[in-house]
């Protein structure tokens, strides 16, 4: 061990951890490290007795790759599912998607614009006008059941020859061919805490030399239990981060080793969906592909993807620019499946599964450094999402191809995984490829959203069509200022405000109590398909927690907490795992957390240095089923 | 007195999800099986960690897993298990399901554990669930002690106490709710357990690890098995168990008066 070994923080130095070696140690296994370890595996498989794979750290015995995940199967992701396949049929040629439960080829595509039925959202007036326009002359332009397909759609937004899928179901299906060979250990129900620092060999900065893994048997606080496992340190001259948009190793590395200059994680959303059995009747075809804007909000872009045997992903997106601080997604949610566009499909559906996750809208804004002394970035963590097409999957399974051929090519040449060596093969490779590209596209593709719907539309239109060589230029602020302060600015805000706190007051949660009071109607569940978000985390999600690890949302200053009127987090958390406690500050129940990562975002609080007063460390649980 | 301790576990699939009988090509079948993560048998997991407290009590023996399903779901089953206890794995390499026929998977069950190097008969005790989770037939485990001529059987075991003369005491459940205590004069014995009185062990990485490392090799040796001799074999129907829910809210109502009324209620159903 280095005598200038930094450990990672908040670790008490005296807790005795047992450690191991490999050759190659990942965090997250995900669209991006199945890429990278299919095609190492691949290689191996193709050759195993090339000396490039004979491990360094156990000699005699072949690689030793490692990868941890923190869900508690590899089955239970959540992500988007429609996905154009290009990086992922460049893997798999003779790929049939029937192998693949829940796949099926795109088949049809069509974009709508919702109206709104009901009269609750806040519509800007020029959307208003655009929207008594299509009423006036639905019959001509052929508006129905209050939707507006759009009669042609750019080339960018299209997933022609694509697939629809379950990212979980892919995800197994990519890890079981991974296990068949016995090259690769994929660990799931092992979160990951901290990454590994040490004195670099030039001594010119730090190197990544592995990574913790969480302690286990301690309290939601983090003190030890009579059953306490302190957790292994895993050494790695290598280690793979593909631990998502908010994971904690990508997390700690962009604190320790900084940013690109100008770079910043500015842009979220927290996309949600259902996935729902459809009536025996129906007649929605797998392989249909809708893509919907306007309701339940302007700003709320919907998706319904159909997959084989009936069942369907319904979901929409609530970007970190929706401005209002009462922002909720739940309930938005419902109030979308019952659109009448999509409730004559989806009216007695049965729910199957649920499921909600962060979505880093950056692009390459919010891109981190790819690689470093010891570790390269890969996945959606790396900035590779495609916001201008909606597409991440495919993105993040290339980027983590390109790692691997990198990593294939320095293992032949007997290289060492410094940051130069990692840039000349890894980062060039994806620069110069079809990722870099779309991502130079989309760079500025929404900027048009920070000054409204409609400059955003038209933003993105002018970036997809131009090829990025023109869109609309806007200042992006931190995703806590994009919250606005909420303030009653006329007499009807100030009623709707006082009929809302009359229902807080009976103990409902404030968010719920303004939609209603904005005239959203109450959601008339029938245990079937229309649930309480309580009832979706056990009959949807099957979100569990086992005990013995610690509560891993924490507010770093609960008196920021007490003085913040707007509470946004408890708003937009999705499994409602954090409610607002007695004191006036939110309190979290791990029990209920799907690890969304939406609090981390949502918080209006910041100190000097833009930090907001929610950390997301590494934790166990969450959701259970594998059919999202 | 060193034991060698044969536990047969299989693999079911994780009862969280949504689990819905369908009609299959050759019978019954769980709906999209194959997308379902798969768990140790509940039971049979419970086996599993007796034998390995009754190892660690008697500061001597060792542990086989012997195990029958694809080998793939094997695996990721083994990433769980093997953080909690250690053990050798015999894993078979078949595509099973719960309908499979129990005698079929008994007679490979026998014929892995007959072939395992080292296996002393004299100190056996061959483990399992006295049922499985998956279809609760309760008749494998006894074919298999059948198929190694081991007739000491016991059944519903939440109980087992060594003695230095290498004899045990065991407590099986039987009607009301009671246990009958029995003594059998030594190994050779099956014991088919059911919940037993033991935690389960929490998950250790480094264990895991460790165990791996001869899991894996296990696992690439496992051998195919086409389980046979479903011939005569017929399911007619399958399906789930019906809810029944009646649910009473009620104020101002002592806890007996409440007890009394379901005793009723369970009593007339």
């Amino acid at each position: 061990m280095s005598p200038h070994e930094n450990t990672a923080e908040n670790n008490p130095p005296e807790i005795d951890r047992p450690s191991i070696e490999a050759d190659i140690a990942c965090v997250g296994f995900g669209p991006a490290t199945g890429g990278f370890l299919t095609t190492l595996n691949r290689a191996w498989i193709e050759n195993p007795a090339d000396p490039a794979f004979e491990s360094r750290v156990a000699p005699g015995l072949p690689i030793q790759v490692l990868c941890y995940e923190r869900a508690d199967d590899i089955a239970a992701g959540v992500s988007g599912v429609v996905s154009a396949a290009r990086g992922i049929r460049a893997s798999f040629p003779d790929l049939n998607p029937a192998e693949i439960p829940m796949a099926v080829p795109v088949k049809s595509e069509r974009i709508l614009y919702l109206l709104d039925p009901i009269g609750a959202s806040r519509r800007p007036w020029l959307l208003r006008i655009g929207d008594r326009i299509l009423s006036a002359l639905s019959a001509t332009l052929g508006v129905r059941d209050y939707a507006y397909e759009l009669p042609w759609a750019p080339g960018f937004l299209h997933k022609t020859g694509g697939l629809v899928m379950s990212i979980g179901q892919f995800n197994q299906w990519v890890g079981t061919k991974l296990m068949d060979s016995g090259l690769i250990q994929i660990w799931p129900a092992m979160p990951v805490s901290f990454p590994l620092f040490a004195e670099n060999a030039n001594r010119t900065g730090d190197q990544v030399v592995g990574i913790r893994l969480t302690d286990q048997g301690v309290d939601k606080h983090g003190q030890p239990e009579p059953e306490f496992v302190a957790g292994m340190d895993v050494r790695a001259s290598l280690t793979i981060v593909g631990d998502g948009p908010f994971g904690p190793i990508g997390t700690a590395i962009d604190k320790r080793m900084g940013m690109p200059p100008g770079h910043d994680k500015r842009e979220w959303a927290l996309g949600m969906k259902f996935v729902i059995e459809l009536p025996a009747e129906t007649t929605l075809e797998a392989g249909t592909v809708w893509h919907t804007f306007g309701y339940p909000e302007p700003e709320i872009f919907g998706f319904l993807y159909v997959h084989p045997d009936r069942l369907a992903s319904v979901g929409i997106f609530v970007p970190s620019w929706l401005d209002d601080p009462a922002r909720t997604v739940y309930r938005y949610l419902q109030h979308f499946i019952q659109h009448p566009a999509l409730w004559r499909y989806l009216k007695d559906g049965t729910l199957r599964s649920w499921g909600a996750k962060s979505l880093d809208e950056s692009g390459q804004h919010g891109e981190p450094f790819l690689a470093g002394d010891g570790y390269a970035r890969i996945g959606e963590g790396s900035g590779s999402t495609n916001m201008l097409a909606g597409s991440g999957v495919d993105e993040a399974w290339t980027t983590g191809v390109q790692l691997a051929e990198a990593v294939i090519e320095l293992l032949h040449n007997r290289r060492s995984f410094t940051q130069e060596n990692l840039s000349a093969t890894y980062e060039k490779r994806r620069r110069a490829s079809w990722v870099e590209y779309n991502a130079r596209n989309a760079i500025n593709g929404r900027n048009g959203f920070h000054i409204g719907l409609v400059p955003g539309l038209i933003g993105m239109a002018m970036a997809g069509i131009t090829g990025g060589r023109l869109s609309l230029a806007a200042s992006i602020p931190p995703a806590h200022k994009q919250i606005k302060k909420s303030r009653a600015q006329s007499l009807k805000d100030l009623k709707r405000r006082e009929t809302a706190m009359l229902a807080v007051e009976d103990g409902r949660p404030l968010h719920e109590a303004l939609m209603s009071a904005r005239g959203w109607p109450e959601i008339d569940f029938d245990g079937k398909l229309l649930i309480s978000q309580q009832d979706a985390l056990l009959m949807g999600g099957k979100v569990q927690a086992i005990p013995g690890f610690a509560n891993h949302v924490i507010f770093r200053d609960a008196g920021l907490c007490i003085h913040c009127d707007d509470k946004t987090c408890i708003a937009m958390c999705s499994g409602q795992a954090l409610t607002l406690g007695s004191e006036g500050a939110p309190v979290f129940e791990r029990e209920k957390c799907v690890h969304c990562g939406g609090c981390l975002w949502n918080c209006t609080r910041a100190d000097a240095e833009g930090l907001t007063n929610i950390e997301f460390h590494a934790g166990a649980g969450g959701f259970h089923s594998v059919e999202n | 007195m060193s034991l060698h301790i044969v536990v047969c576990a299989g693999i079911v699939p994780d009862p969280l999800q949504t689990l819905e009988p369908v009609a299959g090509p050759k019978g019954p079948a769980l709906k999209n099986e194959m997308m379902l993560p798969a768990v140790l048998d509940p039971w049979s997991a419970s086996a599993l960690y007796e034998a390995a407290n009754l190892v660690s009590k008697n500061l001597a023996g060792k542990i086989w897993l012997v195990s029958l399903g694809s080998k793939a779901k094997l695996q990721q089953v083994m990433m769980t298990i093997a953080q909690k206890v250690g053990f050798e794995l015999i894993a078979i390499d078949s595509p099973t399901t719960g309908f499979a026929d129990a005698h079929a998977t008994a007679a490979a069950l026998a014929e892995a554990i007959a072939a395992i190097p080292g296996l002393d008969r004299s100190k056996l005790l061959l483990f399992g669930g006295w049922e499985s989770a998956s279809r609760g037939a309760g008749v494998t485990l006894q074919i298999v002690g059948e198929r190694l001529c081991i007739f000491d059987q016991f059944m519903g075991v939440d109980q087992i106490d060594m003695r230095e003369d290498g004899s045990f005491e065991v407590l099986e459940r039987v009607e009301g709710g009671k246990h009958q205590t029995s003594v059998c004069t030594g190994t050779p014995a099956v014991l088919g357990w059911a919940t037993g009185n033991l935690q389960e062990p929490r998950n250790n990485p480094q264990m895991g690890m460790a165990n791996m490392r001869t899991v894996m090799p296990a696992l690439q040796k496992a051998k195919p098995v086409a389980l046979g001799g479903d011939a005569g074999l017929q399911y007619l129907s399958a399906s789930l168990p019906t809810q029944q829910r009646q649910t009473r809210v009620v104020k101002d109502m002592a806890p007996e008066a409440i007890a009394q009324e379901l005793v009723e209620w369970m009593g007339a159903e």
